[in-house]
């Protein structure tokens, strides 16, 4: 039986010629990654419990502050120092602070410290995001991190997986969120428990980097270990763009073994949203009542990136903000928010009557910069609605596209573009 | 090794966020995570949770964000034991590896109720439900998986390796 893209990279970073779906591993990690939130609780486990206090490799740790900063209260600033005196002391090679910093999975690709081919473990669960240029990367937790940066391996199941078939071109404001709430939609917020997502078709050509970095960067959100996306030219294009560090093409066996197989085609689909408080609770526009807002944020992870910028301003130009509504705007990175000045994005969304921030994670996660009061509504382009998850356990979030968000700022209700 | 004591029950799709909110993140100190364990699923929770107590849960617990947060509030606001239909993966690894005992059993997160007195044998991975009488056996964790838990921990088994 052949082996699926995951597979192959796992097999191969376990000095292994074959695993099986279900088989325990042990993998070299190219890159550990953590943040202001979770790198704390591993250098606590390093420095305290662990024997061996030094790093394997000072290039391959990467550590984003990127939460809760530029700090928002004192105890965050301990954390962000706690990582930063680490840092110095290890010499760690990719350290990002406020000014070079960037929201981390925005980050890393845009400094190439992903290629494809890699295994990367990360103590945030959005780790995953690197699947879309063709590495496996995975969520963590702290301890894990610890380990991997002391000793650069981490244990994993080897998992099976879920073939996800993506064909025909999307219609105009259709986008990579689009795409991957339809899929939790349909599969639901554990339906790729273990496994992971393996998109394919003749449809990954019609999906932008972007696109594709929003779709792997949710495979979280249905539960899935990883979602990883074929290597093709655009990615070697922005590989090449962003790293000089070689990368290695796998391709999944044409006897590979699917626990499951999903079509979508992308010609089909009409923006979404996933109502609260799960991601897989989702309807398309034209399924949506009437229901006013309070605020929207277009940033993140999932879509803070240049494209889903351009979309909202495309939405936003020479529109305002509705009345009542607080429209806060969030670049991905240091890099987007340069460029989204040079091409006139944030004087569109200052005119329109929008706020625009440095980068954070800040409000997706109830962190700070956009928290929500009792019984408040946001139509986000974030990745998460969860219960209190943005602020009032009674407040209510609405994951979209950043084409709905900029939309509904506009009108002050859950609108698609089309509606303008 | 067994763990004894009192049922919170939830249901499914517990999310890490809900287990401790992110606004308390600005923290790592356990006992201080402790003090807002479940807080937004369960106000009352921190309240009447006694050393030893046992959460049950349907499928995909501990969904969402990585924070090895949720598993040390929950481990250090006194609970022994998580039972769950699934769990999600992330919340997994981290139980183990912070030596905070799980079990995947979904006959029994459906036979127990909230507040049920419950005893679970780890070394032979039975579930008692002393209240109603019943008993049901939970998946037993891989070889390798278990000599983590042994070690009470990745960290201490790394350190022993």
């Amino acid at each position: 039986m052949g082996m699926t893209m995951t597979q192959k990279i796992l097999a191969a970073h376990a000095g292994l010629t074959e695993v099986k779906a279900g088989q325990l591993i042990e993998a070299d990690l190219d890159l550990v990654l953590g943040n202001d939130i979770t790198s704390p609780v591993a250098i606590h486990e390093m420095d305290n419990k662990m024997d061996k206090k030094t790093v394997f490799n000072k290039d391959k740790i990467a550590l984003v502050m990127d939460h809760f900063v530029p700090n928002k209260d004192i105890k965050s600033a301990e954390h962000c120092k706690c990582v930063r005196q680490f840092a110095t002391k290890h010499d760690i090679t990719n350290f990002f602070d406020v000014g070079q910093m960037g929201i981390e999975h925005a980050l890393l690709p845009e400094k190439g410290l992903v290629v494809a081919g890699d295994v990367v473990i990360g103590a945030d669960s959005h780790t995953c995001t690197y699947g879309a240029l063709g590495a496996f990367s995975t969520g963590v937790g702290s301890t894990d991190m610890a380990a991997g940066m002391a000793t650069g391996k981490a244990w994993f199941k080897v998992p099976s997986a879920i073939k996800v078939v993506l064909t025909g071109k999307p219609s105009k404001w259709i986008c990579g969120k689009d795409v991957i709430l339809h899929l939790i939609g349909r599969i639901g917020v554990d339906g790729a428990l273990y496994k992971s997502l393996e998109f394919t078709g003749d449809g990954v050509a019609n999906l932008s980097m972007d696109d594709r970095f929003t779709i792997s960067n949710m495979a979280i959100e249905a539960g899935g270990k990883n979602g990883i996306f074929p290597v093709d030219e655009k990615t070697i294009e922005y590989i090449k763009e962003h790293s000089a560090r070689e990368f290695k093409v796998y391709e999944a066996d044409a006897d590979a073994e699917y626990e499951q197989e999903i079509t979508i085609d992308l010609s089909t689909l009409k923006s979404t949203v996933a109502f609260p408080h799960l991601p897989e609770n989702t309807r398309t526009i034209d399924e949506v009542p009437e229901i006013a807002i309070d605020q929207v944020v277009i940033g993140s992870c999932t879509n803070g990136h240049i494209e889903d910028l351009r979309t909202a301003a495309e939405i936003l130009k020479g529109r305002k903000v509705a009345k009542n509504v607080r429209a806060i705007i969030i670049p991905a990175t240091q890099t987007i928010y340069l460029q989204a000045i040079e091409e006139g994005l944030v004087k569109t969304f200052i005119e329109a009557g929008a706020v625009v921030s440095t980068p954070t994670c800040g409000p997706c996660l109830g962190g700070y910069m956009g928290i929500l009061a009792e019984g408040e509504r946001c139509v986000s382009t974030t990745n998460r609605n969860f219960v209190g998850r943005m602020g009032h356990v009674t407040s209510e979030i609405y994951l979209a596209s950043p084409a709905v968000a900029a939309a509904s700022a506009v009108t002050g209700r859950i609108s698609g573009p089309e509606e303008l | 090794m067994k763990a004894h004591g009192l049922v919170f029950k939830y249901g499914d799709n517990v999310d890490t966020d809900v287990i401790i909110p992110a606004r308390y993140l600005n923290s790592s100190d356990p006992a201080e995570l402790a003090t807002h364990c479940m807080e937004d699923i369960d106000k009352d929770f921190v309240k009447n949770v006694k050393k030893g107590d046992v959460i049950v849960a349907d499928k995909n617990f501990g969904c969402g964000s990585s924070r090895e947060h949720a598993p040390i509030a929950i481990k250090a606001a006194g609970v022994s034991c998580v039972i769950a239909e699934t769990f999600a993966r992330i919340f997994y690894r981290n139980a183990i590896n912070i030596g905070l005992p799980i079990i995947e059993c979904p006959e029994a997160s459906k036979g127990i109720e909230a507040g049920d007195e419950v005893e679970v044998d780890f070394d032979t991975g039975i579930i008692y439900n002393l209240t109603k009488g019943t008993q049901f056996t939970g998946q037993a964790f891989p070889e390798f998986m278990q000599k983590i838990i042994a070690a009470e921990g990745l960290i201490n088994y790394i350190n022993n390796k």
